[in-house]
């Protein structure tokens, strides 16, 4: 069994604001990160992921409740010993000027260096082992203020890195990127946990991303907060729970958000064709367009039957008394707008 | 993209042995070779600067005097000595101090505009000096003349506390408004502000003081002397000393505070040093130099570009070494050398210190996004 290095005993995280009544914003935490583990923290918006996010950093208190990082509480560690085995990776993305991408990974090293900032050759050795850990060795040498968006998020993870922290908490690390950069920085992420055996948090609004990457989710929704492995939840239902109140439906078959969640009819999809493939995307169209699937013939009553004919695949609809055939999809859908 | 490779963490040890010839260095922070073009620029400067004014000097008569030796006419060692030697002294320290101060604005207040004529820190400086000059009982043809040192260095500590509340003000509202054009506002209101008090303060005064504070006002590296050089290098070495102590700090605050905090930095005590030095250099060149624009705001947007870094630990000494160049170039401009004219110092930074904000501006197309380029 792996140690935790983080751990919050009881806490509850919110606003203490001027006045006495406080705004919690989620309470009773009690979570543990372990070593080498990649940990992603979802929910709904507005649910706290971000004020949990600071409250792990050290950036805010917790109402009540402990944290502690390798059993030191984290309010008794001194700011440069909290950023020795913490290092952050905010949404806030600051213009740094002329500096080189080097030059930034370099202020990494501030808890390291003595008061001239002077950096040793190990502490070079640092910067270019972190710079070459989330693969930017071609563009660290050119001004940060040139580089794209993941580009300058790689250089922000390196600089994180270069403070040999034991945790790395990342706020939304994949906003604002597209999506083969989402992948990209997901799968880094990934590494970095797994083969430093250094722990990463983040907090993502990516869900089949996390789905897919995390070691395990901690859920955050109506002020509490669900951990386990990404199927376990997805098994459970804590997920279907905690988006129902969005609005959104999330489907437990395929991982993802339903976009049309209340169908109209009741369509089955009979296949007939060589794989399962064109039923499949049948379903998805249908659902696209606004129908509901039903899973059986009985409770149907609109039927559409896949057929392979002449190396093509037809579509036939049954409505009742109506009945068509198709050879695209955009066609039936046409067909069954029109006519239902 | 290639494979990211990626090993265990090293330690300290096992990590300099595997590296087995030691791969050249980054070459981040001082730069050794241009901060030496830096000096020589600024020996050369200031040796013509002793050499050019109203009368020229040969070269190495100014090195015979400055080695203690006579020159070949006794009026010239006079000259030297006795005025061009502290005016170039004071236009190098001033210089220097009002670009470091710049600096440091421009990058606590993550803004390429700030500095401390743009924030009104130069505004409640002078406030401080009318407040001292306008009351006291001298009635002078200058600001400077003849208040003697109790005078001196009241006028100084009256002007640096004028200089440190506007700025605590002015922090003090920029916590509470992120957007940095209005800052920059905030700054010109201010300096209007003081700048009514000070003409209400020279409303209700006799006209040689209001003369002699409006002269003071076009900004002169001229008329400090010998005696007053000490009470106005001396707070300006210690800030100086104090912006080089703050250089690792002014890195870190170059990713924000909330950042710098997360990287082990005590944001509000470096703050505060930031402030107090700002408002001990600005506060001691306006007491005796008036307040004067320009140089703060473009010498760090130059050297920036010098050094193609916005890393402080080069910045800073070359800001300092820029700094005090370029206020004795101004100052022998202004001097118009050859012709007894002496032009409003003020006159000849903006002429040459507008367009390099102009440069800036555009360069920069959208000045909320960057601060320091």
């Amino acid at each position: 069994m792996r140690s935790p290095i983080l751990e919050a005993q009881g806490i509850a995280i919110g606003y203490a604001g001027a006045r006495p009544p406080s705004v919690t914003v989620a309470q009773g935490i009690d979570v543990r990160l372990l070593a080498g583990e990649m940990v992603c923290l979802i929910g709904p918006n507005g649910a706290g992921k971000s004020t949990l996010m600071r409250t792990l950093a050290g950036m805010q208190p917790p109402l009540t409740g402990t944290i502690t990082i390798n059993g030191t509480p984290l309010a008794a560690l001194t700011a440069n010993a909290r950023a020795r085995s913490l290092g952050v990776v905010l949404t806030e993305r600051p213009n740094v000027g002329m500096l080189s991408g080097y030059g930034l990974v370099a202020l990494g090293r501030h808890p390291y260096t003595d008061w001239t900032g002077r950096l040793s050759p190990h502490d070079e050795a640092v910067i270019r082992w972190a710079v070459e850990a989330v693969g930017a060795q071609d563009i660290a040498a050119r001004p940060v203020m040139e580089l794209s968006d993941g580009q300058r998020q790689k250089l922000m993870i390196a600089r994180a890195l270069a403070q040999e922290p034991q945790v790395i908490l990342l706020d939304e690390p994949t906003a604002f990127l597209d999506l083969p950069r989402r992948v990209e920085i997901m799968q880094l992420l990934q590494r970095l946990a797994h083969e430093t055996g250094r722990t990463v948090l983040l907090s993502t609004h990516e869900l089949d991303l996390a789905l897919r990457t995390a070691d395990r989710i901690w859920l955050l929704s109506g002020g509490v907060l669900a951990s386990g492995a990404p199927e376990d939840l997805v098994l459970s239902g804590a997920f279907e729970t905690a988006f129902r109140s969005e609005g959104v439906i999330f489907d437990r078959h395929t991982g993802a958000f339903k976009v049309n969640a209340e169908g109209v009819g009741k369509i089955y999809v009979r296949n007939m064709g060589e794989d399962g493939v064109a039923a499949v995307w049948t379903r998805r169209a249908l659902e696209r367009a606004g129908f509901a699937i039903s899973p059986d013939a009985d409770s149907a009553t609109i039927t559409v039957q896949i057929l392979e004919r002449m190396g093509g695949t037809i579509w036939r609809l049954q409505a009742g008394e109506l009945a068509s055939e198709h050879r695209s999809l955009q066609g039936l859908i046409a067909s069954l707008t029109s006519e239902i | 993209m290639a494979e990211p490779i990626l090993r265990p963490f090293p330690r300290a040890a096992a990590f300099t042995e595997s590296v087995p010839d030691a791969p050249a260095r980054l070459g981040l922070g001082l730069r050794p070779a241009l901060l030496g073009v830096l000096v020589l620029a600024l020996v050369i400067v200031f040796g013509v600067s002793l050499a050019l004014g109203s009368v020229s000097i040969p070269l190495q008569q100014i090195i015979t005097v400055l080695l203690g030796g006579e020159a070949e006419r006794a009026s010239w060692t006079n000259i030297i000595l006795k005025f061009r030697l502290p005016k170039a002294l004071t236009a190098a320290l001033a210089g220097a101090a009002l670009s470091v101060s710049g600096l440091m604005m421009q990058t606590l207040f993550r803004n390429p505009l700030a500095s401390s004529d743009v924030l009104g820190i130069n505004s409640g400086a002078s406030l401080g000096v009318a407040l001292v000059v306008l009351s006291a009982g001298t009635v002078g043809t200058t600001v400077l003349a003849g208040i003697g040192l109790a005078g001196d260095v009241s006028l100084v500590l009256a002007s640096i506390v004028g200089a440190a509340l506007t700025l605590g003000l002015i922090l003090l509202i920029a916590r509470q408004v992120e957007n940095s054009l209005t800052l920059l506002i905030l700054g010109l209101m201010i300096g209007q502000l003081t700048f009514a008090l000070v003409s209400l303060l020279l409303y209700f005064s006799i006209p040689e003081r209001i003369q002699a504070f409006v002269n003071w006002g076009f900004g002169s590296f001229n008329g400090v002397t010998w005696d007053q050089v000490p009470s106005l290098a001396l707070p300006i070495l210690i800030g100086l000393g104090m912006a080089l102590l703050l250089s690792k700090s002014l890195n870190a605050l170059l990713l924000g505070e909330t950042y710098a905090r997360s990287l082990g930095m005590d944001t509000r005590r470096a703050r505060l040093a930031i402030i107090i030095t700002t408002a001990i250099l600005t506060g001691a060149v306006t007491a005796f130099c008036g307040p004067i624009a320009f140089i703060g705001i473009a010498v760090p947007h130059l050297c920036r570009s010098l050094f193609n870094s916005s890393d402080h630990r080069a910045l800073v000494p070359g800001v300092i070494l820029m700094g005090a160049t370029v206020a004795l170039i101004a100052a022998l401009i202004a001097e118009v050398p050859g012709s007894g004219l002496i032009l409003p110092l003020n006159a000849i930074m903006a002429l040459f210190g507008a367009p390099v904000v102009i440069w800036v501006i555009l360069r920069q197309r959208n000045l909320q996004r960057a601060f320091a380029a």
